[in-house]
């Protein structure tokens, strides 16, 4: 399915994340990259070496969970917007999930916006905690959005209330 | 329609100037093509075929179709899509081939 | 008439590596760039580039555009760049002709070129495609990046190819309404993470579907589309109507090999690159002595590869000339190594079936 609709599955999706144990430690990235391409920039912009693609730049990344600490430079670096943090540490009902967003208006901290799953449909919403805009991600803005807990495994982007989603 | 705000690029514009389509003022700004400037006003018919005379706009932008032909200053043939605007420009719709006078 | 060492032909990605490493090693090289200003297509690509360092990876292509200016502008006068310039022909006698602006007809005698000419976007045949409003995608692109002009309310999309879908997000950053996005194939073409990107925008990707007509009297104001079966029939009774003022069609890019042809290259025909290509040696010299092929010209890929096709054809077209860089060996395996991790994967295995069909040394084959 995935190769007709560009929507992983579940299964995939689970593939990429860490154990829950690591995600409720705090932040650590997710790679969400499926199938093989000549790319490999996050390896680069890991200054944690947590990221391998190695030699053959048409393997996928994989992330070290314990040597990530979450810094989320592969986030705006990644071409494939395919990397976010995942941050299940904050309390027992809510995680945090920072995304890339390449759109305007931005959404501002503390605003309630749409959290969108992976084919953009509203699974539930969301509250901004923090843009990162900052002149490294190169105009690739990170948005770390509080979602609940049982959305973790769901939510992928954000549309502005108001928006269609 | 003008893009003003976008997350990726900033547009900086030339200088303001006056195309005239079939005698309306369209503005347009120095630097860019009178395809977009008649796009960024709405006009997305270029000229009638030859033979059919079905409408043609642009296809290509980059100078290769020949789909977006127009009569400019009186011109007929003129590749609009490369074509830069100058003030006081007269771009008309080209019927068929066109009549160099 | 204008003598010169190296002529390149296309001031894009492919054309000013070619000039690039080619004054490096020596050589005085004329860049001829139809537009009024450099870069080929990389103008409009807002996106960050796949590949690896040497390539910029994970800069943008409109940033890649002001790198290679820097580079050409630190070999001085070794690089003359000549813009609203556009070859016209190659003839037998070496002589290539060229109009400047509208106007003014200039020849050259160089003693090695390189055409990097890249390629034209594809067509594709349906009732009334000729409508207004129905555009190629690159051209949507550079209406909308380099102009800053949006070309409609709402845009269906055709080919869900890297071009196709990359479009398709521009168009939702300029605040474009994208309908859905149509392949005839049975999966997506381009790459996952690009149809990820759009997919969770809320964009449907209808892989097995094309479009059957267009609709509209003086433009484009709904488009029929229809689902095809294994075999690309139309399934009967599958049609449906997409009210939109914008159809791209993104069916892939051909090479724009006329130069070629006019000075006498083999080609030949092979789907997997685009269609017609020149034949050529592994330093990228076709069977012309001294001309030189780099990047969509001599078979359609990623800017990346184009940008270090046109590294080695500007380091072997000096070599030609009598300018042999002093790492020269060191340099083409290193540039060969990064072709062949571009093209080594998956992704690439199209490129490289279409490649063993390309080299002048097995031309024997086939006569």
């Amino acid at each position: 399915m995935f190769e007709k609709t560009g929507i992983a599955s579940f299964e995939m999706v689970m593939s990429k994340f860490p154990s829950a144990e690591r995600i409720n430690k705090g932040k650590v990235a997710v790679a969400e990259c499926y199938k093989c391409i000549p790319c490999n920039p996050c390896e680069d912009a890991c200054g944690f070496n947590a990221i391998k693609v190695g030699e053959d730049i048409n393997q996928m990344p994989v992330v070290d969970p314990d040597a990530c600490i979450g810094c989320g430079r592969c986030v705006s670096g990644c071409p494939g917007l395919a990397i976010i943090l995942v941050d299940g540490s904050i309390s027992e009902e809510s995680v945090d999930i920072y995304m890339p967003y390449e759109f305007l208006p931005l959404p501002e901290k503390g605003e309630t916006v749409k959290a969108l799953d992976r084919a953009g449909k509203h699974v539930c919403d969301g509250t901004v905690i923090a843009v990162d805009n900052k002149a490294s991600n190169d105009r690739t803005p990170v948005i770390r959005v509080r979602v609940p807990r049982a959305e973790l495994y769901n939510v992928r982007n954000i549309a502005l209330k108001g928006e269609e989603a | 329609m003008r893009i003003d705000n976008h997350p990726i690029l900033t547009f900086d514009r030339g200088e303001k100037v006056t195309i005239y389509y079939n005698g309306d003022p369209i503005p347009a700004y120095r630097g860019e093509t009178i395809a977009a400037a008649l796009h960024a006003a709405g006009i997305r018919v270029l000229g009638h075929s030859i033979e059919l005379h079905r409408p043609r706009g642009f296809y290509c932008a980059i100078g290769n179709c020949s789909s977006c032909m127009m009569v400019v200053n009186g011109v007929p043939n003129v590749k609009t899509c490369i074509t830069e605007v100058e003030d006081g420009m007269r771009v008309e719709l080209q019927e068929g081939k066109g009549v160099i006078k | 008439m204008r003598s010169c060492e190296l002529l390149v032909v296309g001031g894009g990605p492919a054309g000013l590596c070619a000039a690039i490493n080619a004054a490096k090693a020596g050589a005085h090289v004329i860049v001829l760039e139809r537009n009024p200003s450099i870069g080929g297509q990389l103008v409009k690509q807002t996106h960050m580039f796949f590949g690896s360092r040497k390539q910029h990876a994970s800069t943008r292509g409109i940033d890649i555009v002001g790198i290679l200016e820097s580079e050409i502008a630190a070999m001085g006068d070794k690089i003359e760049i000549l813009a609203s310039t556009t070859a016209l022909g190659i003839y037998e006698d070496g002589v290539v002709t060229a109009m400047h602006r509208e106007d003014k007809y200039v020849k050259f005698k160089p003693q090695a070129i390189v055409v990097a000419t890249g390629a034209c976007e594809k067509a594709l045949a349906f009732e009334n495609n000729d409508l207004p409003g129905i555009y190629g995608a690159g051209a949507v692109q550079t209406l909308m990046n380099v102009y800053g002009v949006s070309v409609g309310d709402s845009v269906v999309m055709v080919g869900a190819g890297n071009i196709g879908l990359i479009v398709s997000y521009q168009l939702m950053q300029a605040g474009v309404n994208v309908k859905c996005i149509l392949d005839a194939a049975p999966r997506i073409g381009g790459y996952l993470v690009h149809a990820s990107k759009v997919a969770r925008m809320g964009v449907p990707i209808l892989t097995g579907h094309t479009v059957k007509r267009a609709i509209g009297r003086e433009k484009l104001e709904a488009v029929e589309i229809v689902e095809l079966d294994e075999r690309f029939k139309e399934i009967p009774g599958t049609e449906s109507i997409v009210e939109t003022d914008t159809l791209c069609i993104s069916v892939g890019l051909a090479p724009l090999t006329e130069l070629l042809h006019m000075a006498g290259c083999k080609m030949r025909f092979v789907g997997q690159l685009g269609g017609l290509v020149p034949l050529k040696n592994d330093e990228l010299m076709t069977s012309v002595d001294g001309l030189f092929v780099a990047g969509d010209t001599s078979g359609v890929e990623e800017a990346s590869a184009a940008m270090v096709e046109g590294r080695i054809a500007g380091l072997c077209a000096a070599k030609k000339l009598g300018y042999v860089a002093e790492d020269f060996e060191e340099e083409l395996s290193d540039l060969k190594a990064q072709l062949e991790a571009l093209r080594s994967g998956p992704a690439g295995k199209h490129i490289r079936d279409g490649i063993a069909h390309t080299a002048l040394d097995v031309e024997a084959q086939y006569v």
